[in-house]
């Protein structure tokens, strides 16, 4: 019983814990650039006005299902995510689900926004399919790399093994480095933000989204922030003994990217796919080359 | 009063009270006072803190800043753009030019008053007006919209004949 009450209020923990952790990057930021920043809940305020306008303006049944469907994948990523204690769905091969799972949104997203008939929404598409290309290359060798190491794909048992300190972390950090950075590129921060750059493409795919579809996206992209990082903290960072370490762990992975990203211009993408091809994957390799020899 | 208003009044109340708060403006400068914009937004003056941030496009903006003198081919842009945005939205004209022409008064080329053609919810006088200035213009606005007295789209809905006469007039 307990389960299913958890499974249920897991979906909105994700949406508020990203909610939380949208505003602190954004206060962040704003200290970084020695301003005062919104106040915490500014994301929040952004959601409430962009669900209350009066209008909204469709280009056909499929730019209205678009948020929809992306909305709908992270829901469903959100419930294979494990929490501190309890396992939520877990058939057979969850990471492997997972990483297929995690690309629905943004299929969504294509054949929303694709038809808005907008050239700035076809160009963002084209960037965020390519450069998905790019990140989930060393992401899936990392991924494998504990699979072999682990000899299971159940994220829970993933995150019980490292119990007690015995984070992926430390014991295989080429691996950890290079499922950071492909977890970084798939948050969109500098200097991969190609996808959603205003001064290039008018924020991409959501050019012609406003109003209640907008709102939308935004809860769907504090949801996707708390998935990567839940992600980036199950797989590398040992999980968590209870959910406020988790939350902190979360955290933690949010200030280092935000470090990073506050002080980084912008690739362009076929440098971007490049950088990903070669780094990360370098380190994946080595990674996955290690444990192999190691057993 | 009925149990209906009563909660409708409260709801809308709510939802103004909160609104304020959140007001995206559209990156679309049409004139010099433009350039008050980046000191408004940056380190010193931080219009972040209000949650007032630049947006790039008109679908997902909330106020149009008219900053200065308009000329007759960009009023035809600044009418669709606003035409673009969804509402509620505000406007804000910046500066003498947008009130009575400023220098430009006699030019063939450029219109004498903003608010002949689009309802203005807040203007900014003088010429530049300061990033203080402007902060100023945004905490009245804010104030406006907190009494529920910045309607100036609703003014566009209703007067519509109006307003699309006056654009006539000088569009052809």
């Amino acid at each position: 019983m307990v389960e299913k009450i958890v499974l249920v209020l897991t979906p909105v923990l994700a949406f508020f814990v990203g909610i939380f952790l949208v505003g602190f990057k954004r206060k962040m930021v704003a200290r970084i650039h020695r301003r005062y920043g919104p106040p915490l809940h500014q994301p929040l305020l952004d959601i409430i006005k962009l669900l209350a306008k009066k209008e909204n303006i469709s280009h056909g049944v499929m730019f209205d299902l678009g948020p929809v469907i992306a909305l709908g994948a992270s829901i469903l990523t959100v419930l294979f995510l494990p929490l501190p204690g309890f396992k939520l769905l877990t058939p057979y091969g969850d990471l492997i689900a997972f990483l297929y799972i995690m690309v629905i949104g943004s299929l969504g997203m294509a054949l929303g926004a694709g038809e808005s008939g907008n050239p700035n929404a076809s160009i963002g598409i084209a960037r965020a399919l390519t450069l998905m290309l790019g990140y989930d290359l060393p992401f899936i060798i990392a991924g494998n790399t504990l699979i072999l190491k682990y000899g299971t794909t159940s994220l829970f048992n993933l995150m019980n093994a490292q119990s007690n300190l015995h984070w992926n972390l430390f014991f295989l950090p080429l691996t950890a480095v290079a499922g950071f950075i492909a977890t970084y590129g798939a948050m969109g921060e500098h200097p991969f933000d190609v996808v959603v750059a205003p001064q290039e493409v008018a924020t991409g795919p959501m050019v012609e989204y406003g109003g209640k579809h907008l709102g939308m996206l935004m809860i769907d992209h504090a949801m996707h922030v708390y998935i990567e990082t839940a992600l980036f903290v199950t797989l590398f960072l040992g999980g968590a003994s209870n959910i406020w370490i988790f939350i902190l762990k979360q955290l933690g992975v949010v200030i280092v990217m935000t470090l990073v990203d506050t002080v980084l211009p912008r690739f362009r993408i076929e440098n971007a796919v490049r950088y990903f091809w070669r780094w990360p994957t370098i380190f994946a390799l080595l990674g996955l080359f290690i444990v192999y020899l190691g057993g | 009063m009925e149990m209906q208003d009563v909660i409708e009044e409260g709801y809308v109340g709510i939802l103004e009270d909160l609104r304020k708060r959140s007001l995206w403006m559209l990156h679309y400068c049409t004139a010099c006072g433009a350039i008050e914009l980046p000191p408004t937004i940056t380190s010193r003056f931080d219009a972040e803190r209000f949650g007032i941030a630049p947006f790039v496009t008109s679908r997902q903006s909330d106020i149009l800043l008219v900053t200065g003198y308009i000329n007759i081919k960009t009023l035809r842009r600044i009418v669709t753009v606003y035409e673009q945005m969804l509402p509620p939205k505000y406007v804000i004209g910046f500066g003498s030019c947008t009130i009575n022409g400023g220098i430009y008064w006699d030019s063939y080329a450029v219109v004498k008053r903003l608010d002949l053609y689009l309802p203005v919810d807040v203007y900014i006088a003088g010429c530049m007006p300061t990033p203080m200035a402007v902060i100023e213009g945004f905490r009245s606005l804010m104030k406006l919209i907190d009494e529920g007295k910045a309607n100036g789209w609703k003014k566009y809905i209703e007067d519509n004949a109006y307003y699309k006469e006056n654009q006539r007039k000088v569009l052809g």
